[in-house]
């Protein structure tokens, strides 16, 4: 059973950019972009290329219609959908089922 | 092994010491040569008096020479040879035995036998050392003399009037020139080179040089029509003779006028001995041109492996500036064949004298003379080299354009063998090799090719050809930044600019497509700033920017920043370094000097930067911009403050470009650097931008790098006052930043303009586009807007938000873990993590 937690308020969230969030020790990169259907994405922290917890911390944007997060480490682009790397479709991370719910954002493990 | 011994380090002796070591033949090398340095550029010698030092003009040193093997002597001229022995004997009596011996000593300037010409202030132009002679009688002197008004003669008169002395030139002839010169462009190189300021005395023999005892002159000169010229010091530069003395001992044939005689092999008489370059006499005429001489070098190293090419003479055809005009000869310059017909065009106003020597038939170029204007000499060079037909009106290839359109020569009009590039001999073949091989970008196929990176004179006609076969292989290069926007960074500047788009989104919506990337994103944030300094963490840029960017501090591999505070002009004080010591403490953070002469503080977490920053904006640090695409420092040296050898300021200059253009946002980083002095010790021409004290002023050297792919700054201007440095600085930055390609670096930013280092002065010095005002303001609005970026961050607690590591918890991130090392902190490689993981838990 996926547990929903509420992480934070709409207005902790930065438009067109990320945050981070730790939950349960988990470390869940948080987009969040207004003009999208739906407008929340969260996917693991972690950088499986670049080995660090940077995910939160890169440009969002399309590759092909696909939206995604490039990393700010050495740039390989992660599908915010799918988790998948575009670069090296072996490699993805994982995604997580995220709304907003009355101003509140509600993620589930 | 073959024994080789090569008498002559100069520029042909040293080429052919590369092309031995090249080459697949085995052998053992030895070198020995007569000046006491090792080969120097000889062409360029009259950038030493611009700013230019022995080691800049090096070709190679004493410690290169070792790493390839070769044995060799400076500094012990060989005195004679013992062809029995097969031996020859140096100065100081050591000898060398040889298998194979390469004379490639050069030639020395000639002095007229006039009586007095051994005087003091009597020095000739020829050597480093005799640059060192000429400065030296300069110091004591208003009036320095040019005996000589040929392509030497000029070249000295230059460095003449650049060590600030009254310049009068001395020639026999009735004109200068004169072997490169018909008389009409002689004329006219006279009116331009008068009008600089040197003054020019044709058809004058000189009798004697006497000391000057009435007036306040050292020398007075007295010539055979009665005049005379009163001076300080005079140069010999009239012309060269070959060094064939050795030859001449030891009994090798030499030409009646002076000259080792050669074949086509580049033997002399003895088959065992080599001679090459200004000492050789090929087919009864010297060639006292670099790139003939390399040629012979070429020659005569295949002579010792199996595949033999031979010498067949070469063109003479030159095209240089001198005292900052453009000369250009090509062939025959006077019309000697019977029945040619030539054409000529001269403008007064302008300055401008062309002249066309046409076959008796009118089908084919024999020669061509330009002097102020020589943008068509490669065209013509062409025309000359490969026996291209003229077309029927053959004037239109010299009129002015508006009197009707030239006929450009097509690309492909050339044959494969045509030689594009005579400084590095590069064939169009070879250029279409590389294009063949995958390179198609101008840059890349200079990089491959060497193509147009000497003197650059064949930069369009490269480009020419490079659009003609893109077009013939049907391939365009599609320039577009991304997926987002079909335009280069330059167009979107320009669309940015002209519509006054504020935002991305704005940008996006009138002409762009999808979301934006990665690419676009940060490359259009750059033109916003550039354009109109916003605070860049701004809601609407935010999104745009890197993280670097989005944090104000670089981003390390675990994830961590490191935070560099502006040291302007590396000069800090007592109390801030104390400062720099203790928030490193606070906050366990590595120390580094960086090579910027600043002070880099790394491992920074993320929801630390704001309180790190908050102390070091408190005792008066700003932001770095270490972070940004943007200025980052301007190193400098001590400079006259304390240095023995300052000459001016450096450190108050470095302070001051720093403070003018600290958060200047630019497609690729820059960095500049001042040096009090010629010893350049700040390095200067390794950066972007870079500026050496002279005693007038300072030189401005641009588009230098060090880095992964170094390049020397090319010299840009010369002895300017404070003002006017920064006024060209201005526009310079401006320049670049309106039209480079993203994270495009100045030096490979020019190598890509069409025109290079000409069109670049043209434009910033000159405003040939009448632009200089516009960029010079647009630089005074970013000067003007300025603000630390960290100190508007940490004014306000909206932007703060940004700076936690987690939006819904104090806890830190486990995954960064430190060791110690060397009494510092360090990242804990992944196995040291596991490690210490293993005992806590």
């Amino acid at each position: 059973m996926s547990q929903a937690t509420t992480i934070c308020e709409q207005q902790d969230l930065i438009i067109n950019s990320g945050i981070c969030a730790n939950v349960e020790g988990q470390q869940i990169a948080l987009f969040y972009l207004p003009k999208e259907t739906p407008q929340l994405y969260a996917i693991g922290n972690w950088d499986p290329i670049g080995k660090a917890n940077v995910l939160s911390r890169g440009i969002v944007g399309d590759i092909n219609q696909r939206l995604v997060v490039a990393s700010p480490l050495y740039k390989q682009h992660f599908d915010l959908v799918t988790g998948e790397c575009l670069e090296d479709s072996a490699c993805t991370v994982p995604v997580y089922a995220v709304e907003l719910v009355d101003n509140k954002v509600i993620l589930s493990l | 092994m073959l024994k080789v011994v090569i008498v002559g380090n100069g520029m042909v002796g040293h080429h052919y010491v590369e092309q031995l070591v090249a080459s697949p033949v085995e052998a053992e090398i030895t070198v020995i040569g007569g000046e006491t340095r090792p080969a120097y550029d000889r062409v360029h010698l009259s950038e030493f008096f611009a700013g230019r030092s022995p080691e800049d003009l090096a070709l190679t040193t004493r410690e290169h020479y070792i790493e390839i093997g070769v044995e060799a002597h400076f500094g012990d001229p060989v005195v004679s040879i013992d062809r029995d022995n097969k031996t020859v004997i140096t100065e100081t009596g050591r000898s060398f035995g040889y298998d194979k011996l390469v004379l490639a000593t050069g030639s020395y300037p000639f002095v007229p036998p006039v009586p007095g010409n051994d005087q003091d202030p009597c020095v000739v132009y020829r050597t480093i050392d005799d640059l060192g002679a000429i400065k030296a009688q300069a110091n004591e002197a208003r009036v320095g003399v040019v005996v000589g008004g040929g392509l030497l003669g000029l070249e000295a008169a230059n460095a003449v009037q650049n060590l600030g002395l009254e310049t009068h030139v001395v020639e026999f002839a009735p004109g200068l020139m004169g072997v490169q010169l018909d008389a009409g462009g002689s004329a006219m190189l006279r009116r331009k080179i008068e009008a600089l300021g040197v003054t020019v005395h044709t058809s004058k023999a000189t009798e004697v040089i006497e000391s000057n005892t009435a007036g306040d002159t050292r020398l007075l000169m007295k010539f055979a029509d009665g005049g005379s010229l009163a001076t300080d010091m005079i140069v010999f530069s009239a012309g060269i003779r070959p060094y064939d003395q050795l030859a001449r001992d030891c009994g090798l044939t030499v030409g009646e006028r002076g000259g080792i005689e050669v074949d086509y092999h580049c033997k002399t008489s003895d088959s065992d001995i080599f001679a090459i370059g200004e000492c050789a006499l090929f087919g009864g005429r010297i060639f006292g041109l670099v790139a003939p001489g390399y040629r012979m070098a070429e020659a005569a190293v295949s002579q010792l492996g199996s595949d033999k090419q031979s010498f067949q003479g070469a063109d003479m055809s030159t095209k240089l500036k001198l005292l900052g005009v453009d000369v250009g000869s090509i062939g025959d310059a006077h019309g000697r064949d019977e029945g040619a017909i030539a054409y000529t065009f001269s403008d007064e106003r302008i300055e401008v004298y062309k002249r066309l020597i046409v076959s008796k038939d009118g089908k084919s170029l024999l020669g061509a003379v330009l002097v102020g204007d020589c943008s068509d000499y490669d065209t013509l060079l062409q025309y000359y080299l490969n026996g291209i037909e003229l077309p029927a009106d053959p004037e239109t290839l010299i009129l002015p354009y508006n009197a009707g359109e030239a006929p450009t020569l097509g690309a492909a009009a050339l044959p494969v063998t045509a030689i594009i590039c005579s400084c590095h001999n590069v064939s169009k073949g070879d250029i279409v090799d590389s294009m063949d091989a995958g390179f198609y970008s101008l840059g890349e196929i200079k990089t491959e090719t060497k193509a147009s990176t000497g003197c650059g004179g064949c930069a369009a006609l490269l480009k020419n050809i490079v659009d003609e076969e893109m077009a013939s292989r049907g391939l365009e290069v599609d320039t577009s930044i991304c997926e987002h926007f079909a335009y280069t960074r330059q167009e979107l500047f320009h669309l940015i600019k002209v519509d006054s788009i504020k935002t991305f989104d704005e940008l996006l919506e009138k002409y762009g497509k999808g979301r934006g990337c990665d690419v676009c994103k940060p490359a259009v944030g750059s033109i916003l700033a550039s354009l109109w300094n916003d605070y860049v963490l701004e809601e609407k840029h935010v999104g745009l920017q890197d993280t670097n960017d989005t944090f104000l501090a670089n981003m390390q591999k675990n994830g961590t920043y490191s935070v560099v505070p502006r040291i302007a002009g590396g000069e800090i004080t007592p109390d801030k370094l104390i400062v720099l010591g203790e928030v490193a403490k606070k906050y366990n953070l590595y120390t580094k000097i960086t090579g910027g002469q600043r002070i880099d503080l790394f491992g920074a977490r993320v929801q630390h930067l704001p309180s790190i920053w908050k102390e070091l904006v408190e005792a008066g640090f700003e932001t770095g911009h270490a972070y940004g695409k943007a200025l980052r420092t301007v190193k400098s040296c001590v400079g006259s403050t304390w240095c023995r050898y300052g000459v001016q300021d450096s450190v108050a200059m470095a302070l001051y470009i720093e403070n003018r253009y600290k958060g200047l946002r630019s497609p690729h980083k820059l960095k500049s650097a001042v040096s009090g002095c010629t010893r350049e010790c700040a390095e200067a021409q390794s950066k972007d931008f870079g500026v050496i004290a002279t005693e007038n002023g300072w030189n401005l050297f641009v588009c230098g790098n060090g880095g992964m792919k170094p390049r020397h700054a090319d010299l840009f201007a010369t002895d300017l006052d404070d003002e006017t440095l920064i006024k060209t600085i201005d526009r310079f930055l401006m320049f670049y930043v309106r039209t480079a390609d993203r994270l495009q670096r100045t030096s490979v930013w020019m190598e890509n303009l069409e025109g290079g280092l000409d069109y670049l002065k043209q434009v910033i010095i000159e405003d040939s586009l009448g632009i200089a005002a516009e960029l010079e303001q647009q630089m005074n609005n970013i000067v003007g807007t300025y603000q630390c970026e960290w100190k508007t961050t940490i004014e306000d607690p909206e932007r703060m938000k940004r700076f936690v590591q987690f939006v819904n918890t104090d806890a830190e991130d486990e995954h960064i873990v430190f060791v110690q090392e060397r009494g510092q902190p360090r990242p804990a490689t992944e196995q040291e993590r596991l490690q210490l993981l293993d005992k806590s838990a």
